[in-house]
């Protein structure tokens, strides 16, 4: 039986007095492509902080099998691309720069793997553990397409270039997850169908489970292997065929996605 | 005959000293700067204005006295900021004003030590004794090694303190660190141009640098040598010319930035134009 990469169990969120999440429960196994759907304001991104924590919540979470301490310490494994990274425009950073932060030593790096090796993880390194910070940089950088942006400053790209980088960043320190939230809203269709490819082509060579938001229906649909859809309580969680030849649930979920769009959004 | 300033003691503790200053201050300034904390260097200065003049008022050594208000008062108001969420220029604002006023009711009280405060007020870098430049550079190599040291994390949570935080980073241990780092310089740099001065130090040469340097590690040597730059050249020009020091190492770190900021108008670093023209082309992924 496949490894539950991340479990969420029971978990509600209050975000200024207001239930934005209620007992939502699922799980990821290793692998997943998991597709997470809903309208603006439905609570994905407050899930997604829930994991990461930076954000209080009731109920259990559970990552890589484990919960507290070792919980925090395996962190480092996810990788998250949030909807919009803020930052100051004028950094004086270059995008290896940015990339080089919060990067493990490789020592810190083989301890963590051994962790989740005994909890029966595995996953295809990006790099070869013998590679040094500035090898590991660069391979990440190709993978995303930005071998040749690597000592532009990260504010003088586009925006579509600095997502790039971002997901670049979250690559490179080998994460067993990846946690994307909306990572390429507002960006024109090619660079979209280049960025579904990636997905497709880490989640299948190197085995890095993926959670992914996204309001591309059709993209779920192509790439996901699994759905969730959420709005406030989780409408939906399992296999994508499942979501998609079932009308009753689309119809929910677009007349959900609706009210939302009518009335102002609570957070 | 130029050379004939540095055979003098005064202006060689001066010089020496003035280098050790520029340095923290543009190292320590420019994650000030980012952090959008530019204002924060002044409303220490201020606080430790009154650590000043308790130290005077009580006899105590009042560096000393400086040091231990500012560092409370700057993780206070760190503090402060977490749990009630006040906003960091208003917290500056807090800062600054109770500093200055807990200075001024202990000089109306007393009224013996006006000359002293003038000089902590505009700086005295030529009176520096020999304990003094010991200190002051003994400390400000303290301030650059734990820099150098903590420099990856420093970054980090300066760039993006979510992101760090997720990456495990002990976000509130590195802030209060970083906090007190801030202070440390501050109060070490007032000597040399007075506690009214001492954000012209932190800010200009980084937001010189800023529009100049690329990368990290380039921004800073340029912002530390603009800085060393300005400092030497001020004490120089200062004496040659029988100015005050401090007035006159923060008009030639103006001057440095509108030089800088001409030169990017000109079009002498203006990289950026080139790089919106060529994003415009290759928006391939």
């Amino acid at each position: 039986m496949p490894m539950n990469i991340l479990e969420v169990q029971d978990v509600s969120i209050r975000y200024n007095g207001t239930l934005a999440l209620d007992k939502i429960n699922f799980s990821v196994e290793q692998g997943d492509l998991l597709g997470i759907v809903g309208p603006n304001g439905a609570g994905k991104t407050t899930l997604f902080r829930a994991i990461l924590g930076l954000q209080n919540y009731q109920g259990k979470i559970k990552l890589f099998g484990y919960e507290g301490n070792q919980y925090t310490q395996l962190l480092p494994m996810v990788g998250y691309v949030p909807q919009k990274v803020n930052f100051e425009p004028n950094f004086p950073a270059t995008v290896s720069d940015v990339l080089s932060m919060g990067m493990l030593p490789e020592k810190e790096l083989v301890r963590i793997t051994r962790l989740l090796q005994d909890q029966g993880c595995y996953w295809n390194r990006i790099c070869k553990p013998s590679s040094k910070y500035t090898e590991k940089i660069n391979e990440a950088l190709k993978i995303v397409g930005l071998e040749s942006f690597k000592d532009r400053r990260i504010g003088e790209i586009s925006g579509g270039e600095q997502q790039r980088a971002f997901i670049a960043k979250a690559l490179v320190n080998e994460p067993l997850l990846l946690i994307l939230d909306e990572p390429v809203t507002g960006v024109d269709v090619e660079v979209q169908n280049r960025f579904y490819a990636l997905l497709r082509r880490i989640n299948k060579e190197n085995k890095i489970t993926i959670v992914w938001a996204s309001h591309d229906l059709s993209a779920i649909s192509q790439l996901a292997n699994k759905v969730a859809c959420i709005n406030r309580n989780l409408f939906f969680h399992g296999e994508k065929n499942e979501f998609f030849t079932n009308r009753d649930l689309l119809k929910t979920y677009a007349e959900s996605a609706m009210q939302l769009h009518m009335h102002d959004h609570d957070m | 005959m130029v050379l004939d300033i540095f055979t003098y003691g005064f202006m060689q503790r001066a010089l020496i000293t003035g280098i050790a200053i520029a340095v923290i201050c543009s190292l320590v300034g420019l994650f000030l700067v980012l952090r959008r904390y530019s204002l924060f260097g002044d409303a220490l200065a201020h606080m430790a204005f009154g650590g000043i003049a308790v130290g005077l008022f009580l006899n105590v050594y009042p560096l000393w006295s400086a040091f231990v208000v500012s560092i409370l008062s700057a993780l206070g108001i760190t503090k402060l900021r977490k749990t009630t969420k006040i906003s960091g220029d208003a917290a500056v604002a807090v800062l600054l004003s109770s500093g200055l006023a807990v200075g001024v009711l202990l000089v109306s009280a007393s009224k013996g030590f006006t000359v002293d405060l003038f000089s902590f007020l505009f700086g005295s870098i030529l009176l520096t004794s020999m304990e003094d430049t010991l200190l002051i550079t003994g400390i400000s190599a303290g301030i650059v090694a734990t820099v150098i040291m903590l420099r990856k994390q420093l970054l980090y949570i300066t760039f993006d303190e979510e992101q760090a935080k997720v990456s495990g980073l002990p976000i509130d241990k590195l802030n209060y660190v970083f906090m007190i780092l801030a202070s440390v310089t501050v109060i070490t740099s007032m000597r040399l141009v007075g506690i009214l001065l001492i954000s012209a130090l932190i800010v200009l040469p980084n937001v010189t640098s800023m529009m100049i340097g690329k990368g990290f590690k380039k921004t800073v040597i340029i912002s530390i040598s603009l800085s060393v730059a300005a400092v030497v050249s001020g004490i120089i020009i200062s004496y040659y010319l029988n100015l005050a020091p401090s007035g006159t190492i923060v008009m030639v770190s103006v001057s440095m930035f509108l030089g800088t900021l001409l030169a990017r108008s000109m079009g002498l670093f203006s990289s950026k134009t080139i790089h919106q023209e060529n994003n415009s082309i290759q928006r391939s992924y």
